[in-house]
């Protein structure tokens, strides 16, 4: 073994890791909130009374969850042009990346909503709250609460997932490390840096996370061991 | 430029024998690998738990796709050429094992410590308590678990397609380029990646059902 680390080459290119750092977090924070909205929409679509709405959401997630992101990605890149619609590989990224973790959290969110008790619709009902008051006001915070540990575990696996965004061009971390590496040759120690930035980004979620469940769920103890 | 035909089909299936390929070998790399870890992580020895705690935390810390760039490009440099095929492999090891030694620790855990304690009683030596009594329970519990992350497993070998190994995704991209019509060639590489992975989350569901429905029986049956 007679190879020398430098380290330095790939140093010099700080900005642009820190930049493409950055860009992974927007990714990230884009999949987690908009994947989260569609997570709900798809719960409560699944938990319908509606036959319809049950099979689409049930259909939206099996083929979601039993195919690569890296398909995914392809079909809204590539294949959704050929339907008329151009995206940028940025734009495709994060609506493979939404609609890849939509389906996850919708399956988090059902287990959520699910796992609340019918005395406590009853409860809402007998106060008077329309069923949308009662979602709102009863049902999704404290679904939301029992499945915290789960979603932020999986919002985890988003964030190193968007790493496959770079499979299409797409600008975040991944990408720059590969243009690094392809202009000094230094690929062992550019992806070194890699691994310990997402190593690094992997643990302020986690921390984030803790934080967020105290300000969150306040009448709670921390349930946060995500 | 010709059209997406059958024989562009068979070569897609002839690729997928490569993503079943690298599935079985990551499944029984990573399930070795990870048994290992799992037994490190409960053993008595605060080296061997620590060890096993930094490897986890670094191989589901870090993106796969990283791991296998690191693998592929870093150990040539070291004057080991290392083949796609290897460094999937490896990769695929590394990541899954650190995920199957959690869900199996979570499952050894999970048994009730009487159970250890009536095993002792019996004058089984600690590994043999492991094997006759505890693993035989832990297995039935970590099963659901198991080939539900055999699912993931499918679907990430699909990063090998980066370092340009040809299976199911890489092979997409191939006929895509010379048909250049990707809604059905992209539509059938996901309609293949789905026939395998639908049947493995279908049968984790069951033995969800099975095992965890009855709530306590789980042990006692």
């Amino acid at each position: 073994m007679d190879y020398t680390f430098q380290f330095g080459e790939v140093f010099r290119h700080w900005p642009l890791l820190a930049q493409g750092a950055l860009y992974t977090i927007v990714f990230s924070l884009v999949g987690m909130s908009c994947g989260l909205l569609v997570g709900i929409l798809g719960a409560v679509a699944r938990s319908s009374r509606y036959r319809t709405l049950r099979a689409i959401a049930g259909t939206y997630v099996e083929l979601v969850r039993n195919t690569p992101l890296l398909v995914q990605l392809f079909l809204f890149f590539f294949a959704l042009p050929s339907l008329g619609i151009r995206l940028t590989a940025e734009q495709a990224a994060m609506l493979a990346l939404v609609f890849n973790n939509g389906a996850y959290s919708t399956e988090i969110v059902r287990a959520g909503i699910e796992s609340i008790q019918r005395s406590q619709h009853e409860a809402a009902a007998s106060l008077g709250l329309s069923p949308f008051q009662t979602f709102r006001y009863v049902t999704i915070l404290q679904a939301l609460e029992r499945v915290y540990p789960a979603l932020t575990s999986q919002f985890i696996l988003l964030m190193m997932a968007s790493s496959i965004v770079s499979g299409i061009g797409a600008e975040e971390l991944t990408a720059f490390g590969n243009r690094i590496q392809s202009e000094n040759f230094r690929s062992f120690e550019v992806y070194i840096v890699c691994a310990v930035i997402y190593l690094g980004l992997t643990f302020l979620m986690k921390l984030g996370f803790i934080g967020l469940a105290q300000i969150l769920f306040p009448r709670r103890r921390a349930l946060a061991r995500a | 430029m010709r059209h997406f035909t059958i024989d562009d089909f068979y070569y897609l299936l002839w690729a997928l024998e490569w993503t079943v390929l690298l599935s079985l070998m990551a499944f029984v790399g990573g399930g070795l690998v990870g048994a290992l870890l799992a037994l490190f992580r409960i053993s008595r020895w605060r080296a061997l738990r620590i060890v096993a705690t930094i490897y986890i935390q670094i191989a589901q810390g870090t993106p796969l796709l990283i791991q296998l760039f690191i693998w592929y490009f870093g150990l040539s440099l070291f004057g080991t050429k290392l083949s796609p095929f290897t460094a999937v492999g490896i990769a695929m090891t590394m990541y899954s094992s650190a995920f199957f030694a959690e869900i199996w620790r979570g499952s050894i855990e999970a048994i009730p410590k009487p159970q250890w304690e009536g095993a002792a009683s019996l004058a089984l030596t600690w590994l043999e308590q492991l094997r006759y009594v505890i693993v035989p329970q832990a297995i039935r519990l970590s099963l659901p678990s198991t080939v539900g992350f055999m699912v993931q497993v499918v679907k990430n070998t699909s990063l090998a397609a980066f370092v340009g190994f040809v299976e199911l995704a890489r092979a997409g991209q191939l006929v895509n380029n010379v048909t250049f019509e990707p809604l059905p060639v992209f539509g059938s590489v996901a309609l293949l990646y789905f026939v395998v992975c639908f049947p493995l989350s279908v049968l984790s569901r069951r033995l969800e059902r099975r095992f965890h429905g009855g709530g306590m029986q789980v042990i006692s049956s």
